[in-house]
């Protein structure tokens, strides 16, 4: 069985975003990218499969500018077989990013697509989803355990609010990784270097025949409201009456 | 303008985000429509009848829509959307899993967890973690929007009540089947809309001393109980604790943080608590900044002290 798995190319968790002085948009510029956080974890799953000979190869898909080819190049790196850049604006949003993955569904046949439940730039939360509709297969989001049955069926344990809850779903299908499905492994130097040698091709969305213009207006991007902490108190007396007395809390 | 908001229930009772989806949807302004899909979940469309605003129940009981599953939900959903200008569900586990669906087979941006309405078809909504705010314009035909319950504040009181309407479901698409469901049996009250929460960290250090110190504290304040990622990921409590980011959204009258640090993803979960307690034993702890109280220390000297002087 063939994977799919997109991955998107983000601001590195560690950096705080801020928006361009004038608001047009959140200032990236000289700042660290890196992969999305649960794209690794996707990519994870992926090769766990692939290692335990329920998977036979590995495709990593970006939608993106140009500068996701060093996304993709970590991907093969960690175990990715080949992979395929769709050249499109940074700020492309979730529904087009799902018409351009089922347009390579339909060329690739996977059995499986396998990403990741949230990118931590625009905390959308919709490209699985949005992409099982448009195929029409279902669909495990927030997983935290899958288990391949033979069958044509999966068995996918998620997170939901209040606990946990397995379903067995139809393949093929869409899973969206969540955060203790497992831990990503780090690529190693020789397989930084192995990567370089793997197949990368690169498509337009009119190769796909897909329009990606978007559907929103970005009309600004603001700072959120601020905070005022920082108040120390002394002791544990002094709190509880701060808490009594001041903020009127209990 | 017309709305329909999606319930979220468990076939007995709705859930209390609801009354916060509601007000979003007041927000907007129009004829405001209520969707209980479900099965054997007649309580419920009969209890929302009376929640103010609403002008129709709209009611759909079916096995097939018995387990919420995303797959039978969003077509149904995506049939109904035709009829209306909005799409109204909470950006919860729930909602975030079906929502999207419902967007693609209408062929319409979502936008996601949104916690301001500016206009009609106008909406903010928080992204990299909350640290900047986005504001977005529609032009689809249905905006199908998901909101940030609780940056809303509920509907109160309840209303003459509305007509109910059966809407016959479609058939199971018998793509996806839930096996089995975990839920973590608690008598706290709910993490989302507690009044208070006590929530620990890795400096807790184990699973025996989170129960051991935060417990005695959260039943004396009456609190539920949340956690960093890091705490759930060392298995001291399970992982519908974890507030942040990528966990709930919560925003109570008291947070108390016991041994988190403050990283961005977890202030992302819980920087609109009305007021913020810190405990930690580094001063430098970016939790602090956003503390409007902050005790320096080890919590397992400071913790006892705090639930007994309450
Ligand atoms: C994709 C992604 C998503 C994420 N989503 C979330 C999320 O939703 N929620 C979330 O919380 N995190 C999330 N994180 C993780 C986040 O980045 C932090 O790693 C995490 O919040 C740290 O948890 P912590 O504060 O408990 O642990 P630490 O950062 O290790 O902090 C422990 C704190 O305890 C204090 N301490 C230790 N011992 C004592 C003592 N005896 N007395 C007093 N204080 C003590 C220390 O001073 C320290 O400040 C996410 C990360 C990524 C990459």
């Amino acid at each position: 069985m063939k994977l799919l798995v997109p991955v998107k190319r983000v601001l590195d968790y560690n950096i705080k975003a801020r928006p361009k002085a004038d608001g047009s948009g959140v200032e990236l510029a000289g700042l660290k990218m890196s992969m999305n956080p649960f794209d690794e974890i996707a990519m994870e799953a992926a090769i766990r499969l692939k290692e335990a000979g329920q998977a036979t190869e590995i495709v990593a898909v970006s939608c993106g500018p140009a500068g996701n080819q060093e996304t993709l190049r970590t991907a093969l790196a960690l175990g990715a077989d080949r992979a395929i850049l769709v050249t499109c604006e940074a700020d492309v949003e979730p529904l087009a990013v799902a018409k351009l993955l089922q347009a390579l569904v339909a060329r690739e046949q996977p059995g499986l697509v396998l990403c990741g439940k949230q990118a931590i730039d625009d905390d959308a939360n919709q490209t699985g989803q949005m992409l099982a509709a448009l195929l029409g297969w279902a669909q495990a989001t927030f997983a935290s355990r899958i288990e391949l049955q033979g069958d044509g069926a999966a068995l996918v344990t998620r997170e939901i609010d209040g606990g946990l809850e397995t379903l067995s779903i139809r393949l093929p299908a869409v899973i969206t990784a969540d955060l203790r499905l497992n831990e990503p492994r780090y690529a190693t130097l020789p397989n930084i270097m192995k990567a370089k040698k793997k197949p990368l091709d690169t498509l337009a969305p009119a190769d796909l025949g897909v329009d990606t213009a978007p559907r929103l207006a970005l009309v600004q991007v603001s700072e959120p409201p601020e905070r005022q902490g920082g108040l120390i108190v002394p002791d544990v007396a002094a709190l509880v009456d701060k808490l009594k007395n001041e903020a009127k809390v209990i | 303008m017309s709305l329909l908001v999606v319930a979220e229930h468990d076939n007995h009772t709705f859930k209390a985000s609801l009354r916060h989806v509601l007000a979003a949807a007041r927000d907007i302004g129009g004829d405001i429509h209520l969707l209980v899909a479900g099965s054997g979940c007649e309580a419920v469309a009969q209890a929302a009848r009376a929640l103010p605003g609403v002008a129709c129940v709209r009611w759909a009981d079916d096995p097939a829509l018995g387990d919420g599953g995303a797959e039978n939900l969003a077509l149904l959903v995506s049939r109904l959307a035709r009829d209306y200008t909005h799409v109204l569900t909470a950006a919860s586990a729930f909602g975030k899993n079906w929502a999207p669906r419902a967007a693609a087979l209408l062929d319409v941006a979502q936008i996601s967890d949104i916690v301001r309405v500016d206009a009609p078809d106008t909406f903010t909504r928080p992204i990299y973690a909350g640290s900047v705010w986005a504001t977005y314009r529609s032009a689809d035909p249905v905006k199908l929007v998901t909101v940030r319950p609780t940056a809303f504040e509920a509907v109160a009181g309840d209303g003459a009540p509305a007509p109910l309407e059966a809407v016959s479901a479609l058939p199971d698409s018998g793509l996806s089947r839930r096996m089995s469901v975990a839920l973590n049996q608690s008598t706290r009250p709910e993490l989302e809309s507690a009044r208070v929460v006590v929530s620990g960290g890795r400096g807790l250090g184990s699973a025996e001393r989170f129960k051991a110190l935060l417990e005695p504290l959260a039943d004396k304040l009456q609190a539920a109980l949340g956690a960093s990622r890091a705490a759930v990921d060392s298995g001291y409590v399970p992982n519908d604790y974890q507030v942040g980011q990528t966990g709930k959204v919560v925003a109570p009258d008291l947070y108390i943080a016991v041994g988190i640090s403050g990283a961005i993803q977890h202030l992302a979960g819980m920087k609109a608590s009305r007021v913020i307690v810190a405990i930690n034993k580094d001063p430098e702890a970016p939790i602090f900044s956003v503390a409007d109280y902050g005790l320096v220390g080890d919590l397992n000297e400071i913790v006892p002290r705090l639930t007994d002087a309450l």
